[in-house]
């Protein structure tokens, strides 16, 4: 059979989205093969956006790496810098300071929740309710601000480092988190009452891309996305890191496991994070918020200008970085999208001989074969959307 | 030895015996190196096994020991959804040998075994579909590969990489 005629003997129509499509959220291609509008096959082909950091992290020093994990998932820099620091510290059997351990939790799920706002504004914009985009966005920069605050970047944050903080948590920071936090409930009740109730929403993603229970933890599913098929699997609850285990706060689960429940989560895990938030801000203790060992810790940023010990001793930590015993590690944390591992093999050197990164939404994205098949091309949107992956940490 | 590391440990060694060729604790990080004859029906009994209950594929994970004996390391991260525990499963492939694929036991192990086969050119066997998944089809080498360079090979596109012949 010539190509032309097997074309017209055969029903399924093949259609590529993306790399460049709004919808994609970033660079993700899509190959649908189609029977009319229903979707026979997704296979997703991934790689656009692959800029080999685990081999450019063999090649550098451990705390040169930190900026690097900013870039991965990028709506949420403050996770990613959290699973690296925190995997070297395994590594290296340290233990940080308790006002670190908060610092950290703070940020990491203001991070989170920053994440969550774009996740679902974006989603919202894919399905027609533009608003949503904005609001989530005014919400979000209020964070961003708080992150400029705190380490004077407002994406790209480098702001966890291997033994604690760069900076101190201000009293001036406290004052806006909880500033913010007072207007959070009343803004996520808006976007409820937009959203939640919505015919349009609803017919979209109820009943949409249901995975069962069984099927998503065989995938490798993690995160909201698990969660909302009624897996109660968090991990700042049953592998508690940092201080989590001092915290109240629930883990929302969903019924069905479709896009509605996914998105339900998401907004619940925004509160359950608020809470987290607001309990460690108020029980902050004082303190050094990173470890006192000069191998681990540059110096204060203005002392090296003035003083003449600083600067040998930022000196001594730019160039030759630390040493970190041999052996292996694979630390994780319950990051926006999912569980963000590192698994970093030591050779007992000052670079890592492997860092690998377990990216959340490169293992949520295998999914989107069982997802969608079956279902219309424009549930696609949907089914994406509710996975929110990110290019940077999918492609790495 | 407490309860999590008695069936982590003792019930796979007991069972296994020879099989497991080494078990290490760091960190608290229990990892046994396996022999590659007996990789899957390892993995298959800590899956179903009800007192270790491997039920989620966390990763899978290539490593490149060159210059050793076996040039490379294969890792597999399990985890317990129900028992809350994690154990961490290694072989050793030598150059031209191939590992068996799990994606038959866990869905999940598909893209992971994919990466790294692109990365290291680790070939699975009975995977469903072994090809590339971050380089681009007719890419020429494994980039995480020891010996490949941090900055690729010289060519049309790349001018800064190294030269091929003096490498």
């Amino acid at each position: 059979m010539s190509e032309r005629d097997e074309i017209i003997s055969s029903n399924v129509v093949t259609m590529h989205m993306g790399p460049q499509h709004p919808s994609t959220h970033g660079v993700l291609h899509l190959v649908l093969d189609l029977d009319g509008e229903k979707i026979v096959r997704a296979v997703p082909d991934i790689g656009y956006l692959h800029r080999g950091t685990e081999k450019i992290a063999e090649n550098l020093l451990y705390h040169q790496f930190v900026p690097y994990t900013d870039r991965l998932d990028y709506m949420a820099a403050m996770s990613n810098n959290l699973a690296y620091v925190q995997a070297v510290e395994k590594l290296m059997d340290m233990e940080i300071p308790e006002r670190a351990k908060y610092i950290r939790v703070i940020s990491a799920e203001l991070s989170r929740i920053a994440a969550h706002l774009l996740a679902v504004g974006a989603w919202a914009l894919d399905l027609g309710a533009m608003s949503i985009l904005l609001y989530a966005m005014r919400e979000r920069e209020i964070i961003l601000d708080i992150f400029e605050m705190l380490c004077g970047s407002r994406m790209t944050l480098s702001y966890l480092r291997v033994g604690g903080a760069r900076y101190d948590f201000t009293p001036q920071c406290k004052d806006a988190t909880l500033k913010f936090l007072d207007i959070l409930p009343d803004r996520l009740e808006e976007y409820e009452t937009i959203l939640t109730g919505n015919r349009v929403w609803i017919k979209r993603n109820k009943g949409v891309g249901v995975i069962s229970a069984d099927d998503a933890i065989a995938l490798g599913l993690t995160g909201p996305a698990l969660r909302a098929s009624g897996v109660r699997w968090d991990i700042r609850k049953d592998e508690p890191y940092l201080v989590y285990d001092r915290f109240e706060f629930d883990v929302p689960t969903g019924a069905n496991g479709d896009c509605f429940d996914r998105y339900a989560v998401r907004m619940e895990d925004i509160r359950q994070s608020a809470r987290i938030i607001r309990q460690a801000v108020n029980e902050l203790p004082d303190g050094p918020f990173a470890v006192d060992d000069p191998h681990v810790v540059p110096p204060p940023k203005p002392d090296v200008y003035k003083n003449m010990e600083s600067l040998v001793h930022h000196f001594k930590y730019v160039s030759h970085g630390f040493k970190v015993p041999k052996g292996e590690v694979y630390s994780s944390i319950e990051s926006p999208k999912g569980e963000l591992g590192v698994y970093i093999v030591s050779d007992g050197g000052e670079r890592p001989y492997r860092l690998k990164i377990r990216a959340p939404s490169f293992m949520n994205l295998q999914t989107i074969n069982h997802l969608a098949t079956g279902r219309y091309l424009s549930d696609v949107i949907a089914i994406i959307s509710s996975l929110d992956p990110v290019f940077g940490e999918c492609d790495k | 030895m407490n309860d999590k590391e008695s069936v982590l440990i003792k019930k796979i060694k007991d069972t296994f015996g020879d099989d497991v060729i080494d078990t290490t604790v760091f960190r608290g990080e229990v990892t046994h190196l396996v022999k590659i004859s007996s990789l899957t029906s390892i993995l298959n009994f800590v899956k179903t096994d009800p007192s270790v209950r491997m039920n989620c594929l966390v990763d899978v994970v290539g490593v490149d020991y060159m210059g050793e004996a076996k040039r490379f390391e294969v890792v597999y991260h399990l985890y317990s959804i129900q028992k809350k525990h994690r154990l961490r499963i290694k072989v050793r492939v030598g150059e031209g040998e191939t590992v068996p694929s799990v994606a038959y036991i866990w869905a999940g192990a598909d893209w992971p075994e994919r990466e790294i086969f692109d990365m290291y050119g680790i070939v699975f066997d009975g995977h469903p579909n072994l090809k590339r998944i971050y380089m681009a089809e007719d890419w020429e080498g494994h980039p995480l590969r020891k010996d490949y360079p941090l900055r690729g090979f010289k060519d049309q596109l790349n001018p800064f990489g190294v030269d091929k012949e003096t490498e």
